[in-house]
């Protein structure tokens, strides 16, 4: 392509100049839409910066009546939901991933992935409303009897706590691991497939079982893609905010209880956007100026953990 | 590798008796095929959550859906039973169709200027990192973004949704398309330039078209998830309870943003058009979703 270029340039040519020229400004799109997220929550933050100073980062008291608002307990439960849900979808992506790609019989491989992408579009919104309607009422017995049988254990017993509402950390967590579970399987599958055949054939050809051929080839293969694949989940369950708003209990405390009501920065902004005014408004886009710089960040890394294994195991076949 | 090299040394008496290749230590066999029942199990974990979710949707949605239900204005009262979702059904279908009509141009511009001109240029790169970045921007953020630029100075409006949506269905369709465009083989190129065609018309005319039934594939799966989106609009739809057609004037209503608000209602009537209205929005998503499946085995058939 690139040496068609001269003739082409050569004689000039206003209408594939000005294509180019459109592509390009379509191109960069990306960069001004980016660039001006960052300026416009920016500015609109300033306000609230210059009310709160770093206290709108060290204070874990975030209240309206008193115009107060530190944002500590809001990161604090972003933080616990994403690892809760990370706990439960990573194990359960990567056994779905590695079951589709080297367990399952080649027929059943496509309507599994089929499925998958179906449930993958299921809209946040709509696990919400299951979880505040259906589970969170239906699960405090659960938390109730788990808070019992730990009651005399140490350290479980502050993560496990007594006081046990449907409407949760724990509960957040969950939802957010049932919707981040398609995306990482569906990554992770990707990175899996890239593992050369030749490399799994001579582990079965020196006579591992299937299980040790997984972790002699295709785990130490896929290891980077993997982690990539993880904290793009990471960062889908830090910015997921419907499912969160519904069934996170909108209570803005620090706890180690994983059983009591938290919340979280994107849910707050959800829940809270409605009535709120000049200084409060404020504070809630400086929550999601927050939330955009942390997963601006762990997608970036994401991302170049995924490209470098790409281009890696790319380079090995 | 470790434990494959240490197979031999665990094999019973290697001189006596020659190995019994198929005879594999029981142990071994035996955390083998309990791992591959444990994938299998992370399967079912899984499918059982989605399952009872999906179940519970068309059970209690199927109990309210109708024609009228589609149609009908949404009451006004939390508190009345029945009634319908025509204004938040409008509303879904008219904001995602804008968001879509501006992100798939701009989209599959975008990905031509990634692999047809930029390549492995240094900007080229950046903006395709930079993409991929925007995919995963929360689609909250991108609501409080519309909020400072549109709605603060125009108002409640469907064309602010719009708007937000497309920012988010446009890394999407940016990335679909430029892996697309990587499939097209370079002889059609060449083949248009032998032919005295500039780089416009080969794009346009060849590899567009050649890479076309991919693209839309794609651009489906970005309306499927588009359509769902709650976020975003909270902050710049506004909400109504009669027909607003019209992007750019006043208030208007979506699916998703009813089933947010009626979620949190005690009452029983608000709470069953949320059902209904997940249903419907579910249904709308699988729709495109299967749409994008269709074609792209289609495509691949065809290749």
């Amino acid at each position: 392509m690139a040496s068609m270029q001269f003739s082409l340039r050569s004689k000039g040519g206003h209408a594939d100049r000005a294509f180019a020229g459109l592509a390009l400004a379509a191109g960069s799109l990306v960069l001004v839409i980016l660039g001006l997220i960052a300026i416009t929550t920016g500015r609109s933050s300033v306000e609230v910066l210059q009310d709160m100073g770093a206290q709108f980062f060290t204070s874990d008291v975030w209240s309206v009546p008193d115009q107060f608002f530190g944002s500590l307990a809001l990161i604090y439960g972003t933080i616990l939901t994403s690892i809760i849900a990370l706990m439960f979808a990573v194990p359960v992506s990567l056994g779905i991933a590695l079951f589709v790609t080297q367990v399952a019989p080649i027929r059943l491989r496509t309507p599994i992935v089929y499925v998958m992408d179906l449930l993958a579009v299921i809209p946040s919104v709509v696990f919400g409303l299951w979880g505040v309607l259906v589970l969170a009422p239906n699960i405090t017995g659960l938390y109730k009897a788990i808070a019992d049988a730990v009651e005399p254990i140490p350290v479980l017993n502050s993560i496990f706590g007594p006081e046990a509402n449907g409407k949760s950390f724990f509960t957040a967590g969950l939802i957010l691991a049932i919707m981040i579970t398609p995306i990482i399987t569906s990554i992770s599958r990707e990175v899996i497939d890239t593992t050369p055949p030749g490399e799994r054939e001579a582990a079965l050809a020196l006579g591992a079982t299937r299980w040790e051929m997984i972790r002699g080839s295709v785990l130490p293969h896929s290891s980077a893609g993997l982690v990539g694949a993880v904290m793009l989940g990471l960062g889908r369950a830090m910015g997921e905010t419907i499912a969160a708003a519904l069934v996170i209990g909108s209570s803005q405390q620090i706890s180690s209880n994983v059983f009591a009501s938290g919340d979280s920065m994107p849910a707050i902004i959800a829940n809270q956007w409605g009535e709120a005014d000049s200084l409060h408004r404020s504070a809630l886009i400086c929550l999601g100026l927050t939330l955009f710089v942390f997963t601006i960040i762990v997608n970036m890394a994401a991302n170049a953990v995924v490209t470098r294994s790409e281009r890696r195991s790319q380079g090995a076949v | 590798m470790a434990t494959v090299l240490e197979m031999p040394s665990s094999a019973p008496g290697p001189l006596a008796t020659p190995p019994d290749l198929h005879a594999k230590h029981g142990w071994r066999t035996a955390k083998s095929s309990l791992m591959s029942v444990l994938m299998g199990l992370s399967l079912v974990a899984v499918m059982i959550p989605l399952g009872f979710v999906l179940w519970t949707v068309l059970s209690k949605g199927m109990g309210i859906m109708s024609w009228e239900f589609l149609t009908s204005d949404i009451p006004v009262s939390d508190r009345a039973q029945g009634g319908g979702m025509g204004p938040a059904v409008l509303g879904t279908i008219v904001i995602t169709g804008f968001a879509t009509l501006l992100a798939i141009p701009l989209g599959i511009l975008g990905a031509v200027y990634l692999h047809e001109y930029g390549g492995v240029s240094p900007l080229a790169r950046f903006v395709r990192f930079m993409s991929y970045v925007m995919t995963g921007v929360p689609s909250i953020v991108m609501g409080l973004f519309v909020y400072t630029v549109w709605t603060l100075r125009f108002g409640l409006e469907g064309v602010g949704g719009s708007l937000a949506l497309a920012c988010l269905m446009l890394p999407v369709v940016i990335r679909a398309t430029e892996t697309m465009l990587k499939l097209v083989p370079d002889y059609l190129r060449e083949a248009s330039y032998a032919l005295g065609c500039r780089k416009s018309r080969t794009v346009l005319t060849v590899v567009l078209p050649a890479a076309l039934p991919g693209i839309t594939s794609g651009s489906l799966l970005a309306v499927a998830r588009a359509a769902g989106e709650t976020a975003p609009l909270l902050f710049t739809i506004g909400y109504v309870t009669k027909n607003n057609s019209n992007l750019f004037n006043g208030p208007t209503t979506a699916l998703s943003t009813q089933i947010f608000r009626n979620a949190t209602s005690p009452f029983v009537g608000a709470q069953d058009r949320a059902w209904g209205a997940a249903l419907t929005l579910v249904a709308l998503a699988f729709l495109f979703t299967v749409a994008a499946r269709v074609i792209s085995a289609r495509f691949a058939t065809k290749r």
